[in-house]
């Protein structure tokens, strides 16, 4: 009965006074609006303006004339790139490295986890800890330039044990197949600090007490492990996973061109989309074809996040991204 | 019974520790065979490549790279320059919005929030955002190093996600003093939120330390080189070497030190870093477990 009353006041305030419009509401948050300019310019600029520019991915770009003004040659571009094998030569070598660094880094860093998480010594922890961090804070092109040291024909480490085993010199900068085992290696190297103590955080989530009764049961370490570690770790796991495969059509620039650099020779077996894009754009100049390729990859990453996504929501909705 | 689970758990133990001890060791083992090369002599190098222990010490190269150390003192004064200007004003800018971001009485935070966080779903490709760069006059500037930098999505969430813990009372006494939301987020926000903005600008320290491709994309003027992109000049171009010994013109050695030369420069660019990262490790430590159990 009350309840009619009130309505019926506000209604009849509510067709005499217009304040809620849209201005009212820019003059209310105004401190607020401005405290995200900055952040809102930068994306309109550097992220949403150039999303207009994926037009030139059906043109051949003419500096003079402009991204607008440079001819139309419809889908030329990714003719190019698929009918010269381009395509499916970049795209299986981006989605085999990524696949094999998820699947390879994802056990290792468990492993580390769980055995870290088991040990006792806090100081030995802490400073194997330290040691497997160095890698993380490094850049590629540190990373590259070991890697050189290392693998390097003439004064390389690797050639010289092979030779105190008698064994003949490999020249790695010539010879493709061997690179998809240093590949996988230093990306794992590099990324175990960082990688366990993900794991291990989720480790540390796990409830305690079902440790403690199954020690009662007289479960032993490796019964405790594999039963109640692994099973917990598995929502952790699949999450993780999930969310990087929907970046599985990125290549890891950085790591690609640091360590590979422009070395023909190798990227047969090599070479991922981004390296190819980046030597598309800065080396040969085809701006339209770089830029077909670039749209290829965001599609492509795209439509993987939506699909991924759907997944994970329905393993563990507040995972979700969206 | 009890007799067996203590020997179960010394397996483990011998297993594990020595594991852990082999991964840690394959960790730094480069850090120390780069180091053992850049003190052994060239010419044992040239007649018997590196090895992991110098067997022929020799500091020549870090003579050589001190002697004129101008180009690489620049590189420095580039990092840290891009780098303290770049975290603060980045810190500043990221915080600015996450506050905006996770006030409750903001109606169109969500939509602000999908607008920030669609690009990291779709993006134009390299090519659009390097044309716009090189318009806006990003070439050999180095705004063009710290632009690029100095916003990210998940930075942004995250710190937004730390002040949504913030008690809103507290905003709330503040608004009945009078105080208007800019005055709020510089007086009290911050302050509290202080955990969260020292692990992200971290982070973000790190990156900007580590930036060499923007560098390599936009600066061809040596005295912009950023320290890594300086280390790749020089690793990568034998000419770049070749100018550096000829700056001292001591060219009397028959031998020049190109390669304990670079691994020299290679231990000055990376020396720094590989110091100081031990008293910051506990930070980006909290950072991912936080942000881990976040999920």
């Amino acid at each position: 009965m009350n309840c009619e009353n009130i309505i019926g006041s506000d209604t009849k305030r509510k067709v005499t006074h217009v304040n809620k419009g849209f201005w009212y509401k820019v003059k209310k948050y105004k401190i607020l609006l401005l405290m995200l300019a900055p952040t809102v310019l930068n994306y309109l600029i550097f992220h949403y303006l150039p999303m207009f520019g994926v037009l030139l991915a059906f043109k051949t770009y003419d500096f003079k004339l402009g991204i607008l003004d440079s001819p139309w040659v419809g889908f030329d571009n990714f003719k190019f790139f698929f009918v010269s094998g381009q395509a499916f030569r970049v795209t299986r070598n981006t989605l085999l490295y990524n696949a094999t660094f998820i699947t390879i880094d994802t056990i290792t860093q468990i492993f580390t986890a769980i055995i870290l998480s088991e040990l006792g010594n806090k100081y030995f922890k802490k400073i194997m800890q330290t040691m497997m961090f160095m890698p993380y804070f490094i850049s590629w092109v540190v990373v590259g330039a070991f890697i050189y040291n290392i693998f390097n024909f003439d004064y390389g480490l690797f050639n010289s044990v092979l030779k105190y085993f008698g064994l003949e010199p490999i020249n790695a900068y010539s010879t493709p197949w061997i690179w998809k085992y240093i590949l996988v290696f230093f990306k794992n190297w590099k990324g175990i600090g960082y990688g366990s103590v993900v794991y291990l955080a989720a480790i540390t989530g796990i409830d305690s007490e079902m440790y403690e009764a199954a020690e009662i049961d007289g479960a032993n370490i490796w019964k405790r492990i594999r039963h109640i570690t692994i099973p917990c770790l598995i929502p952790t796991v699949i999450v993780l996973t999930l969310l990087a495969l929907g970046g599985i059509f990125r290549g890891d620039f950085a790591m690609f061109y640091q360590i590979v650099g422009e070395n023909g020779l190798l990227y047969n077996a090599t070479d991922v989309i981004d390296t190819f894009a980046f030597r598309s754009l800065m080396r040969t100049n085809e701006f339209g074809m770089a830029s077909a390729v670039g749209l290829y990859q965001s599609v492509l990453c795209f439509s993987l996040v939506m699909i991924v996504n759907y997944v994970v929501r329905r393993v563990d909705k507040d995972s979700a991204l969206f | 019974m009890k007799k067996r689970l203590i020997s179960d758990k010394m397996l483990f133990n011998i297993i594990g520790y020595s594991i852990i001890t082999i991964i840690a060791i394959v960790c730094i083992l480069p850090f120390i065979i780069v180091i053992s090369g850049s003190i052994t002599s060239e010419t044992y190098i040239i007649n018997h490549g590196y090895s992991f222990v110098p067997k022929e010490i020799s500091f020549y190269a870090y003579k050589l790279i001190l002697k004129s150390p101008e180009s690489i003192l620049n590189a420095y004064g580039v990092t840290i320059l891009v780098t303290v200007i770049g975290t603060s004003v980045g810190l500043f800018l990221c915080s600015m919005a996450a506050y905006a971001l996770q006030r409750k009485d903001f109606e169109w935070r969500n939509a602000f929030s999908y607008f920030i966080y669609f690009t990291t779903l779709f993006s134009g490709g390299l090519v659009p955002w390097y044309i716009l760069m090189i318009r806006i006059g990003m070439k050999n500037n180095i705004l063009g190093l710290i632009i690029p930098h100095l916003f990210g999505v998940f930075y942004i969430l995250i710190i937004r996600n730390f002040m949504r813990g913030i008690p809103e009372a507290i905003t709330e006494s503040a608004k009945i003093d009078g105080a208007n939301d800019f005055a709020i987020f510089i007086k009290l926000i911050i302050p509290l939120s202080k955990a969260a903005l020292a692990t992200i600008g971290l982070f973000m320290a790190l990156s900007m330390w580590n930036e060499w491709y923007n560098a390599m994309l936009f600066i061809s003027k040596q005295k912009l080189y950023p320290l890594q992109y300086y280390l790749y000049n020089m690793l990568n171009s034998a000419e770049a070497i070749r100018s550096l010994t000829s700056q001292i013109g001591n060219v009397s050695d028959t031998v020049l030190p190109s390669e304990s030369t670079k691994l020299a420069m290679t231990v000055i660019a990376t020396g720094p870093i590989i110091l100081l990262y031990p008293f910051v490790q506990r930070y980006f430590v909290k950072g991912i477990t936080i942000g881990s159990v976040k999920g």
